[in-house]
């Protein structure tokens, strides 16, 4: 099983290049790696559910010097996620792209990007996290500047410099941890760490770069603009998936690897931008005139609950009721990635076949297109946490974990965020239900319509009522 | 297949997943959709059967599904949630026809079938509920299936009547689930066992039951249109006449107020309550309810809104008969949560009747209805009679039990008064309107005559279904004593939850 760790970043590199060589069969070629991809995904979750917790020393050579590849329940989680959402998007992009010029540019860039993603969640290394992290941003950065207009060309290099910054910033805190320890690898690492004056700045900086990659609250005003304006599968490639990688990062150094040196104070300062991101994010998507700008506040938001947990790990002694909270957090990050990829998707639907995504002008949308209509439902349910989500779970995770620790007042944000969440979903919904006199269509399910509204049952509906083996995976931590 | 473990599952089943096929189906297959749905509903009503058999010899049904450690999906079958999935088995099959009348011809009606099996099939599972994990969850999913209901027609007023409905709506389920989590964290998951289970948590928790207590009953008491909650009831009318009926006699409003009575009996347990003093706070907001809603009935000339205030007044009789410590008030206030949901099915579908066939939408255009619809009107007259408390009709028994209980309770002091004057109050609602329908003389011609080419006064599924529903209502106060009548169901339930 421990091969399937090589496929995972071997299979869409290959494809990367195929996909460059053969542009004509590109969508061909790059349907048939995904698939091989997503097999060595779900063989992952497998072997990691089944054997716990699995590693790769590529050439065989031992941590320190060459490159260790790992797996625990988290990073198979998240891998598992990543295949299906963009094996949906790649169905979706199929269609979307047509035969248009764009096309040939977006495989190559679109299997390197999946490339990253595995790189980034398969590594143990943080030197090679950082080079990671780079392709990643370099590739997502490219894809973002598909977009037509000049609006996307700016946001993208806009996004370019704020990924490079946050690269440097990751560097630079690597380097330090270096020069302390003399070693990179994460599980050696995560036993000798201490806390110090060696470790807070190194950890700061990282962290630094890679709030700002995350879009954590200030740090988000890249966000919205790049997201926005990409095209629609990259939107919700980049909305669902990357800016979870970075923030898998930050989970993965701030609960794993450097748990030991963080301070109380510390993950209170992120409990409280993230409060913010959610308050702020979920009032400006309320607020945003367009459907992709919705969305892509809703994300600032979305990020901003998982950041509410940090306090409450911090404060939950090691045991069961820390388990269930970090459960609780997977589960989240995992419903809004498969919402919020659904969602982009339905609104690339919208935005191709109506010819603009304004939410004022949406009247008769349920009557003309009903099951994409029904997979912004779906999307809405999870992204405001109602059963039977996933987000439900993960969000009574955080309320009890609130109780808990007495910390109530992530409970009172966690209330008002869910309810603008309502408050942005059905303004759009009770658009699309606005009586207009088109003709009455049956439920016409497209093969466009169908990855949108697949995604958006996995968010409501699976993860809700099939969620118990995260917790069960996530024993399986390294 | 082991059936106990999976006859509360099919029974919510029997009608989620006809429902989620309606969806696809075209707008002209129309026969498709009528087999799938009454095929659903007589299926569900089968296995119902079943279970009020089981359940009255004692046997266990439970279905049982891990959603995460800690938290169970449960789906269990005692007394109380038997009776209010028959209530909710039998009602949907009628609305079903009656439905399918009302909206013959009418744009969308594969969605609107699809939504309201669902909602049926959420009601269904919030009533087999065993824990508040679940009733929480189903609780949820009934305001998601309503809210396209609601909004279905699409006009402004129906967006901006759903739009308020569901703002009430979700803001109670934030503060139910808010509560309910606190539950979960200071005393472990909540099944619903007769005679509660929190009584048995140390003195220093009490304080913070209190607070739980107004959390859970704030949430419930939105749905349940308790005043001042029940901003939204007067406002989601817009709705077609079946949903108004099912989200008046069933779904929404008796959800809460089910859930009222979960978490006083089978949450915290009646004594317990009574002993944290909740009781009294439970019966002074409903005592409130039942006179503010019967006061605003009177001035309301449009029918279906003078209904809606109605509900308001009727449904916290349910609350107030919780409130009311003792079996003989139980008994009133469980049995009036069937009694209540037939007479005001039977009201609605009449009101719908006269819309639909006379054009008639206010009180002061049903002069002389009586001549013209005398099946409809005499099935709304029995209702609204039963609504005053006349016997024989059903309501009379709930006012009796709870008259009684109330006696029994050494609570007559403050609980007579209300009851007598909201009774006074309900003739004074009421009465005007028999009197126009029988005895007034029809004006010229009726608003807007639609159907005159029928063989009945109207068309079959319209008429049929209020004059079933009258006769139950009719034949609950009549029978009342009859083996299981829903007032020898409430009977034992009362004495389960008492252990008498």
């Amino acid at each position: 099983m421990a091969d399937a760790l090589v496929w995972l970043v071997a299979l869409p590199l290959a494809g990367a290049l195929a996909t460059l060589l053969l542009p004509r069969a590109a969508t061909a070629v790059a349907l048939a790696t995904g698939l091989a991809t997503g097999t060595a995904a779900a063989a992952l979750l497998y072997g990691v559910a089944t054997q716990g917790p699995l590693h790769y020393a590529i050439g065989g050579w031992t941590a320190g010097l060459g490159i260790a590849l790992r797996a625990d329940g988290l990073s198979a989680l998240l891998v598992t996620m990543t295949a299906l959402v963009v094996l949906a998007a790649s169905v979706y992009s199929s269609a979307y792209f047509g035969d248009g010029s764009q096309r040939a540019r977006f495989w190559p860039l679109w299997m390197l990007l999946w490339t990253a993603l595995n790189a980034l969640l398969l590594s143990g290394d943080l030197f090679n996290l950082y080079v990671t992290l780079e392709l990643l941003g370099l590739s997502a950065v490219a894809l973002a500047a598909l977009g037509t207009t000049t609006a996307a060309v700016q946001a993208a290099l806009r996004y370019l410099l704020v990924g490079l910054l946050g690269s440097m910033l990751f560097l630079a805190g690597v380097s330090l941890i270096y020069t302390g320890y003399g070693t990179l690898d994460m599980a050696t690492l995560a036993a000798v760490v201490e806390p110090g004056p060696v470790v807070w700045p190194a950890l700061a900086l990282m962290t630094a770069g890679l709030l700002l990659k995350t879009a954590l609250f200030p740090l988000h005003f890249w966000l919205p603009p790049a997201h926005a304006s990409a095209p629609a599968p990259v939107s919700a490639v980049l909305s669902a998936l990357v800016v979870k990688a970075a923030f898998y990062l930050v989970l993965r150094l701030w609960v794993d690897v450097f748990a030991d040196a963080v301070t109380a104070a510390a993950a209170a300062l992120l409990g409280v931008l993230g409060a913010a991101a959610v308050l702020w994010g979920s009032w400006r998507a309320l607020r945003a005139a367009r459907l992709k700008l919705l969305a892509a506040y809703s994300t600032v938001a979305q990020l901003g609950y998982l950041f509410m947990f940090f306090p409450l790990l911090h404060a939950l002694p090691p045991g069961p009721a820390r388990d269930l909270a970090v459960g609780g957090l997977v589960i989240l990050a995992l419903t809004h990635g498969f919402a919020k990829a659904g969602l982009f998707l339905a609104i690339g639907v919208i935005q191709q076949r109506s010819g603009h995504d304004t939410i004022g002008e949406l009247d008769g949308t349920a009557q003309r297109l009903p099951a994409t209509t029904f997979a912004i439902a779906l999307a809405g349910v999870a992204l405001i946490g109602l059963p039977p989500s996933g987000a439900f779970l993960g969000k009574w995770q955080l309320l009890a974990a609130s109780f808990a620790t007495g910390q109530w007042w992530w409970i009172v944000v966690t209330a008002i965020g869910s309810l603008l969440a309502a408050a942005y979903t059905f303004r759009v919904l009770g658009r699309a239900f606005g009586h207009r006199p088109y003709p009455n269509q049956p439920v016409t399910v497209a093969r466009e319509e169908w990855p949108a509204l697949l995604l958006g049952a996995a968010a409501a509906v699976l993860l809700g009522l099939a969620g118990a083996p995260v917790w069960k995976l996530l024993e399986a931590s390294a | 297949m082991n059936l106990d473990t999976w006859l509360p599952a099919l029974v919510v089943a029997s009608s989620l997943l006809p429902g989620l096929v309606i969806f696809f189906l075209r707008e002209s297959s129309h026969r498709l959709r009528t087999v799938l749905n009454l095929g659903g509903a007589g299926l569900k009503l089968l296995l119902v059967g079943l279970m009020i058999w089981g359940v009255f010899h004692q046997h266990v049904y439970e279905t049982r599904w891990t959603l995460a450690p800690g938290l169970d999906l449960v789906l269990h079958a005692d007394t109380l949630s038997v009776l209010f999935v028959t209530l909710s088995t039998v009602l949907w099959l009628v609305t079903t026809i009656y439905a399918v009348g009302y909206l013959e011809k009418s744009p969308h009606r594969s969605r609107f079938f699809g939504f309201f099996s669902l909602c049926v099939s959420a009601t269904v599972g919030l009533a087999l509920a065993g824990n508040l994990f679940t009733f929480v969850i189903f609780y949820e999913l009934l305001t998601l299936a309503t809210y396209p209901l609601v909004a279905h027609r699409g006009t402004p007023e129906a967006l901006r009547g759903a739009r308020i409905y569901l703002t009430y709506t979700l803001a109670g389920g934030a503060l139910l689930l808010i509560g309910t989590v606190w539950l979960h964290v200071i005393g472990g998951p909540a099944p619903f066992v007769e005679g509660g289970i929190l009584s048995r948590l140390p003195v220093e928790y009490h304080p913070q039951l209190k607070v739980i207590f107004v959390l859970l009953l704030v949430g419930l008491g939105v749905k349940a249109a308790l005043v001042p909650l029940h901003g939204w009831l007067p406002q989601a009318m817009v709705a077609p006449a079946p949903v108004s009926a099912l989200l008046h006699a069933v779904a929404v409003v008796k959800a809460g107020a089910f859930g009222i009575v979960r978490v006083v009996y089978d949450v915290y347990g009646v004594q317990f309550a009574d002993q944290l003093g909740l009781l009294t706070a439970l019966g002074v907001a409903a005592s409130i309810t039942i006179v503010y809603g019967s006061v605003k009935a009177l001035s309301e000339d449009n029918l279906k809104k003078r209904l809606a205030y109605s509900t308001v007044s009727q449904v916290s009789y349910i609350a107030l008969g919780t409130a009311i410590l003792g079996p003989v008030g139980t008994i009133g206030g469980i049995v009036h949560l069937v009694h209540q949901g037939i007479m005001k099915i039977t009201l609605f579908f009449s009101a719908g009747n006269y819309a639909e066939t006379l054009g008639i939408h206010r009180i002061s255009e049903m002069n002389g209805v009586g001549r013209r619809m005398p099946a409809t009107t005499l099935a709304f007259s029995v209702a609204a009679l039963g609504m005053i408390g006349v016997p024989p009709v059903a309501g009379f028994v709930s006012k009796w039990y709870l008259g009684l209980g109330a006696v029994e309770a050494g609570m007559a002091a403050w609980v007579m008064p209300v009851l007598l004057a909201s009774s006074a109050l309900n003739a004074a609602y009421f009465l005007p309107v028999l009197y126009r329908a029988w005895f007034r003389t029809a004006g010229a011609a009726w608003p807007a005559e639609h159907i005159t080419a029928a063989r009945f006064e109207t068309a079959g599924a319209l008429m049929w279904p209020p004059v079933v529903t009258a006769t139950l209502a009719l034949a609950a106060g009549l029978f009342a004593a009859a083996p299981y009548s829903p007032l020898e169901w409430a009977e034992l339930i009362a004495r389960r939850e008492y252990g008498l």
